[in-house]
């Protein structure tokens, strides 16, 4: 029997003789997709829709908060959250929406900051290129991508815990690698007066200058991941995070998209390495060693491994214990107080301090009439 | 693989292998079968270590990034009975136990509620490495604690090319080939080691035969991280202990399991034979980057052959 056979007997049959509902000849209009509004309108509404309060209130806050902090809160604690948080965002890209806990992420920003030493200015004259820092900050994202995407060729054959330790081989082999590296590396004692360049009559190595520099750029990295996450490529990276062999059923490249998140993934890395080695104004091996790659690692999952703000919330996080351990246990306990908060976190909060936040907000909040445990915002 | 790719490859890695052989010994026999004795106390330290963290592994599929920590508790608290009464073997012995309870108290306490949730897991062992350094850190402070040896295998034995070498080592290769033999009999002789090779297989079906699954785990747990205290008063007799051994000695075992195949002891002894002895070679004859062959061959290793030598599919 022919669809037109059946579509013909269906509707001549008892059924067809009901009253039937008609449906609206045009499709329904969603509220604020009006096609006809002027492009600016459907972006102010998409705006009103989706930001909150808090999100105004942050924004407002992040903007004017070199004009109410010290100089010190400025440098030594914003821009370096922002930065560090940087990078821990492009370690939430990978294991929060990719499902690969990458630990070389600190390793492609240690590369980042190294060429940039290599291909600028710094102490070290007999290596150093001296190119514009425009160019050698380009070349050095270029270079330090493609590294990144080796790190992912080679790693994207492996899953789970298998990824985290192939990674962190990787990221030791080439900590030790930088360390007996005299030609080209330093060596041992790095590069140092590595500094921000001079825009005009701005000058980057000012702390409001290069607050708002890494402010930009951590910015720019969180916007380009909340997007990227909703485009096609991002909903296929989370499919395949979730199911990767129904993703390869269904005619999905799983290894190219996996391939290509360590790419992403290491440009966000390679802007928040120089942004660090602009910060420390030096580059060392031990910049890059075990210690940093874990580092990255907690805050990351402090903060709340599947959540892109989450990366940040960690780094002022870590970055406030770092500098305050001294008024909480001894100076040199900092490690034992970010050992102990990240285990309280890993042992009662998987979800970290973001999933502590929302568990305090169900238990205290308005309840919702539509809770979707599995929605991300 | 094929025949023809066999052939291929064995010639491709083991031509240039036998070359570099055959020049070393005509060049410095000596420092050749030295290095060759140095890489294979090294593997047997590294396979007592490696052991345990693969037996957890394979049964548990917990990788215990706080093995190192463990190795270093272990050496630790040896040293501490070792000083108090003078006596080697008691400071094996307590640093056996030490890790072990340790490890049984981790398996108990923490890792039991966490069962399937792989990466939570291996944040947990993170942050107690994390913590566990800092604490024994501020216990020890930073300086090199060594350990005395018993009289009677202190000193050197003389040996055919390489004339003299310490007999404390050989003593390593002896123990590690001791403890490979009662590994080896635990898991192929005793109904334990069955239940052990039988969840290392298939956990779903040894919980389903009966079995009480958490006993076992919690019995493998407390012998591996055993095993790794017990390496580290013997390591650290032969080398020492400081602050840093413990991410050492985790990055070698985390190398030694990848290359040999989790969940294998036969591929630990392997991955460490290979791990060991690359080592060693790479300091003797390529000082400036030897260290970093290891690393290569396990990128290699996990590139080309993810599961191990000796491993078997997830």
């Amino acid at each position: 029997m022919s669809a037109a056979d059946w579509r013909r007997a269906m509707n001549t049959g008892a059924a067809a003789r009901l009253p039937t509902r008609s449906l609206p000849t045009q499709p329904s209009v969603v509220v604020g997709s009006d096609q006809s509004a002027p492009t600016t309108v459907r972006w102010l509404e998409f705006l009103r829709r989706e930001l909150s309060v808090r999100h105004w209130v942050i924004l407002v806050g992040v903007l004017i908060y070199p004009f109410v902090a010290s100089p010190f809160f400025t440098y030594q604690i914003g821009a370096q959250a922002l930065a560090l948080g940087l990078i821990a965002l492009s370690l939430t890209l990978l294991a929060g929406y990719g499902g690969m806990v990458s630990l070389a992420q600190m390793t492609v920003a240690g590369l980042a900051g190294y060429l940039v030493a290599i291909f600028g200015h710094s102490a070290a004259t007999t290596i150093s290129f001296n190119w514009p820092w425009g160019v050698a900050v380009l070349f050095a994202l270029a270079l330090a991508v493609a590294f990144a995407t080796a790190v992912g060729w080679l790693s994207v054959r492996t899953e789970g815990i298998y990824t985290i330790m192939i990674t962190l081989a990787i990221g030791v082999a080439l900590f030790y690698f930088a360390q007996q590296n005299y030609t080209l590396f330093n060596g041992h004692q790095g590069f140092n007066q590595v500094f921000p360049p001079s825009v005009g009559d701005v000058d980057f190595r000012g702390p409001v200058p290069f607050y708002y520099l890494a402010l930009a750029c951590a910015l720019l990295g969180y916007f380009f991941v909340k997007h990227l996450v909703r485009t096609p490529f991002g909903v296929a990276l989370q499919g395949i995070r979730d199911n990767p062999r129904r993703m390869h059923a269904l005619g999905f490249n799983v290894t190219a998209h996996r391939v290509a998140a360590y790419a992403v993934a290491g440009l966000l890395a390679a802007v928040g390495g120089v942004l660090i080695t602009w910060y420390n104004n030096r580059i060392s091996p031990g910049s890059m060693g075990l210690g940093v790659m874990i580092n990255i690692l907690v805050i990351a999952v402090l903060g709340g491994i599947k959540h892109p703000i989450g990366a940040f919330v960690g780094a002022i996080v870590f970055v406030l214990l770092q500098n305050f351990a001294i008024d909480l246990v001894a100076r040199e306990r900092f490690n034992l107080v970010i050992g102990g908060v990240f285990l309280v976190i890993v042992l009662f909060s998987p979800d970290g301090l973001l999933g502590l936040w929302a568990m305090v907000r169900s238990r205290f909040g308005p309840q919702s009439p539509n809770t979707n445990q599995r929605r991300h915002p | 693989m094929s025949r023809f790719a066999k052939w291929f490859w064995s010639l491709v890695i083991g031509g240039p292998l036998a070359i570099f052989i055959v020049w070393a010994i005509s060049e410095n026999p000596r420092l050749f079968f030295v290095t060759l004795l140095n890489g294979l106390t090294l593997a047997s330290l590294y396979f007592i270590v490696a052991a345990g963290f693969t037996l957890v592994f394979g049964l548990m599929r917990n990788v215990n990034l706080a093995h190192g920590s463990l190795y270093l508790l272990g050496a630790y608290s040896g040293w501490v009975v070792g000083d108090a009464t003078g006596s080697w073997l008691l400071a094996v012995a307590t640093g056996f136990a030490t890790a072990a309870v340790l490890g049984l108290l981790m398996q108990v306490l923490v890792f039991r509620w966490m069962q399937g949730q792989d990466l939570r897991q291996t944040l947990v062992t993170i942050g107690l490495s994390i913590v566990l350094a800092d604490v024994m850190l501020w216990i020890f402070g930073g300086e090199i604690y060594t350990f005395d040896p018993p009289s009677w295998i202190y000193g050197s034995t003389v040996l055919p090319v390489v004339e003299k070498y310490p007999t404390y080592r050989i003593v390593v290769l002896l123990v590690s080939l001791a403890i490979g033999l009662a590994l080896w009999w635990l898991l192929a002789r005793t109904r334990v080691g069955a239940m052990i090779r039988a969840g290392v297989d298939d956990r779903g079906m040894l919980a389903a035969s009966g079995v009480n699954v958490q006993l076992v785990f919690a019995l493998t747990f407390a012998i591996g991280a055993g095993l790794a205290g017990l390496a580290g008063v013997v390591g650290g007799t032969a080398l020492s202990i400081a602050p840093g051994e413990d991410t050492r000695y985790l990055l070698a075992s985390l190398m030694v399991v990848i290359v040999g195949g989790m969940g294998s002891v036969v591929g630990a002894a392997i991955g460490a034979l290979l791990i060991g002895l690359a080592e060693q070679f790479g300091l003797a004859y390529a000082p400036t980057y030897g260290v970093v062959f290891t690393f290569v061959i396990m990128v290699l290793a996990l590139a080309f052959r993810p599961r191990g030598i000796m491993g078997r599919a997830a």
